[in-house]
């Protein structure tokens, strides 16, 4: 394992928008300068089933796939898939949740995901927040810019 | 995410590398049937501008490539693994023929079965049709070998078998791009009927040229930039392909590697010498053990993995269990939710029905293959893209009447476009005594892949509207009087009644149940509304294209 590589683990089930937030971390990752990438499993998973995204960065990611135990973060956007994911977590990895969301507060119901990422971002300082912002623009349409923003800053507790 | 088209580093995943690699290389044509995880290849070649075309089937893809390389022009055929064996039959003498324009021939394979009907290792067809496979390991190589494969494809005068594997097709990694060819030749026909007609007095010829051009191949392959040689300890050598390579480098950072590309034919010599550089030498591969057989059978000593390894995805743990010859027993991940078909969808009310009806369903490659899982269970049997219609006349043909009243065929547009015909041709010829009834679930796209067009919805690839293949009136020009059309309401005793009267008439019946995929009709619908202003911008007079006969 190479302790500089930070590996992130997005679980949930599909059409929450699992992989979009894992290309968002991903895009503001590149923009933070990092070698990364990024795996997930496609298919099948679109049917309500259970989807998860690995992003790994750091200066050089071999793997494109967190080896189960390793991994830092694990973001699960459905409650009842924390048992199915935790398994990746390394020892005293963090698991955020969407209980650590203000949900009745989400700008847009769907936006639990860019909150998540919002949380996320507090625990990663070496992407700095306008990597982020401009990640979320070039990942989503225009008309979803503002909405995020406001969701994201949820997120963050701002 | 936009990808820029500069040489600047994108990130962007392996079925987008190939695409754009295709652009930069003057690829002309692109075809293929959608297949997780090759699908996006050629629609992102498409939105990048390049010409991308969804054919009925593999085999119809390759050879209409097929064509394209013979006048000259580069082409890229795509699909899954499963699809090349539709399209086995024109590779393997396209492999004598030969090409002239490049052809690149892309089998994306799924370990591990992700979403498919079983995990082929595709290597095995490089060696059996005699091609040679490059096989890339994260997106840049993708892009860089696609490129060389173009050059490689023209100056051997040779298909390339072009092998990616799901976490190659899907990973995002970073990629920087060249410049595009600044000229490619334009297409061009020269009569050269020794080469391209395979008779047997030119296919003899042939097979000697192409196992020449294969030894050729493997000489030059000691010295190709397309493998690496990584130094490192001396005490372990590590012999990897495709992805396996990614994970194994994690596993033993310290060890040496020799890194395959082109991994048929083989370099030998540089494999020999790297395995006599070392103490310890293994070869870490995904699925089958190609790499290893063929290497021990230059007699050379080097391991393989543990047979448990042979199934399902490689990762990085799996390596290291594979580097410490542990064959204990792995810790099995906790059951995910699995995949349903969607509230509203049309299949469900067909698939309750049979349930209820206690039919016996022979079922085919789809969503609707969905319907095997509770609260359903209506799937009884499903094998390759259009085996429903074929197996379900079998077992009509040898079960009495008495046990084969309920069976019944289910298959959807886009696999009845793609290979059920002939199996609908097989009911007239070979009708079964008590009659046979098959079920086309026609919601309109192509949904499992993620709603490509097809010869059905009288869309193509970019959703502009083409000519369109009419259910009913192709079966009824066929023969087959009775055809009805139904959509599958939830609730709806029609359907029942429909399905019961079928089956007890005795006759061949088509029950064409139509609603469209409930996550693509606002899709269609807006497809619809933009082609038709379309049309009326362009040509005030004419009606635009039926959508429903």
């Amino acid at each position: 394992m190479n302790p500089k590589v930070i590996n992130v683990v997005i679980g949930g089930l599909g059409g929450q928008g699992v992989i979009r937030a894992s290309d968002v971390l991903a895009d503001a990752a590149v923009r933070a300068g990092f070698d990364v990438k990024k795996s997930e499993l496609h298919g099948m998973s679109q049917r309500g089933g259970s989807v998860s995204s690995d992003v790994r960065f750091g200066p050089q990611v071999l793997s494109p796939m967190v080896p189960a135990g390793e991994a830092d973060f694990l973001v699960i956007l459905a409650e009842d898939q924390v048992e199915t994911n935790r398994h990746v977590l390394k020892p005293g990895g963090d698991l955020l949740t969407p209980s650590q969301i203000p949900l009745d507060k989400l700008p847009v119901k769907k936006g639990l995901n860019v909150a998540l990422l919002g949380k996320l971002s507090l625990k990663l300082p070496q992407i700095a927040p306008e990597h982020w912002r401009a990640a979320l623009k070039a990942c989503f349409p225009e008309k979803l810019h503002a909405s995020n923003e406001k969701t994201f800053a949820l997120g963050r507790g701002e | 995410m936009p990808a820029t088209e500069n040489t600047q580093r994108i990130l962007i995943s392996g079925d987008e590398a190939v695409s754009l690699a295709a652009l930069h290389s003057g690829v002309a044509l692109g075809a293929g049937y959608p297949g997780t995880p090759s699908t996006e290849i050629l629609e992102t070649f498409a939105e990048r501008g390049g010409r991308a075309q969804w054919c009925p089937n593999e085999k119809v893809a390759l050879e209409v490539a097929i064509g394209a390389s013979f006048a000259g022009a580069r082409a890229i055929a795509t699909m899954k693994h499963v699809g090349l064996n539709v399209a086995a039959d024109p590779l393997f003498t396209v492999a004598y023929t030969g090409v002239s324009g490049a052809l690149i021939i892309i089998s994306a394979d799924d370990p591990g079965l992700a979403s498919s009907q079983n995990e082929q290792d595709n290597r095995r067809y490089a060696v059996a049709a005699g091609v040679p496979m490059f096989e890339p390991a994260d997106s840049q190589e993708a892009y860089d070998f696609l490129r060389e494969a173009v050059a490689f494809s023209e100056k051997w005068k040779t298909p390339v078998l072009f092998r990616v594997t799901t976490r190659v097709c899907h990973a995002k990694t970073l990629v920087t791009p060249r410049p595009p060819d600044p000229a490619v030749p334009a297409p061009a026909y020269t009569k050269d009927i020794r080469s391209r007609v395979m008779v047997p007095a030119f296919a003899k010829p042939a097979h000697l040229r192409l196992r020449k051009t294969l030894a050729d191949i493997a000489a030059w392959n000691n010295t190709s930039a397309l493998n690496r040689l990584i130094p490192g300890g001396k005490s372990l050598g590590i012999i990897a392909s495709g992805i396996a390579f990614a994970h194994a480098r994690e596993a033993a950072p310290s060890a040496s590697f020799l890194k395959l590309g082109l991994t048929h034919p083989l370099p030998e010599q540089l494999i020999t010498d790297f395995v006599k550089s070392v103490d310890r030498a293994i070869v870490i591969e995904e699925g089958d053990p190609f790499l290893a057989d063929a290497i021990r059978a230059l007699g050379l000593n080097v391991e393989s993995k543990p047979p448990m390894f042979r199934f399902g995805e490689l990762n990085v743990n799996r390596v290291r269990r594979i580097l410490a010859n542990d064959t204990s027993p792995e810790p099995l991940p906790p059951p995910g939710k699995p995949p349903g078909l969607c509230e509203g969808c049309g299949h469900r009310a067909v698939f309750e029905t049979l349930r209820d009806l206690g039919c016996v369903v022979s079922g085919d490659i789809g969503c609707y293959t969905l319907g095997v899982l509770p609260p359903f269970g209506a799937v009884d049997t499903c094998v390759c893209m259009g085996a429903s219609i074929g197996v379900a006349l079998g077992m009509r043909h040898v079960l009495p009447p008495e046990k084969s009243a309920k069976i019944v065929s289910v298959i959807g547009d886009s696999t009845f476009m793609h290979s059920g015909l002939t199996g609908l041709v097989e009911m007239i010829y070979n009708p079964p005594q008590n009659g046979h009834t098959v079920i086309i679930l026609d919601n309109s796209t192509t949904a499992m892949t993620g709603h490509q067009e097809n010869p059905g919805t009288g869309r193509n690839l970019l959703h502009d509207p083409t000519g369109r293949v009419v259910f009913e009136n192709l079966i009824r020009g066929l023969g087959i009087n009775d055809v009805h059309i139904i959509d599958p309401r939830p609730g709806d005793p029609a359907l029942g009644e429909l399905i019961t009267s079928c089956l007890g008439n005795g006759r061949l019946n088509v029950i064409i149940a139509r609603r469209p995929c409930i996550l693509a009709a606002a899709r269609i619908r807006e497809y619809d509304r933009r082609n038709a202003a379309r049309a009326a911008a362009t040509c005030p007079c004419e009606h635009t294209p039926d959508t429903q006969p």
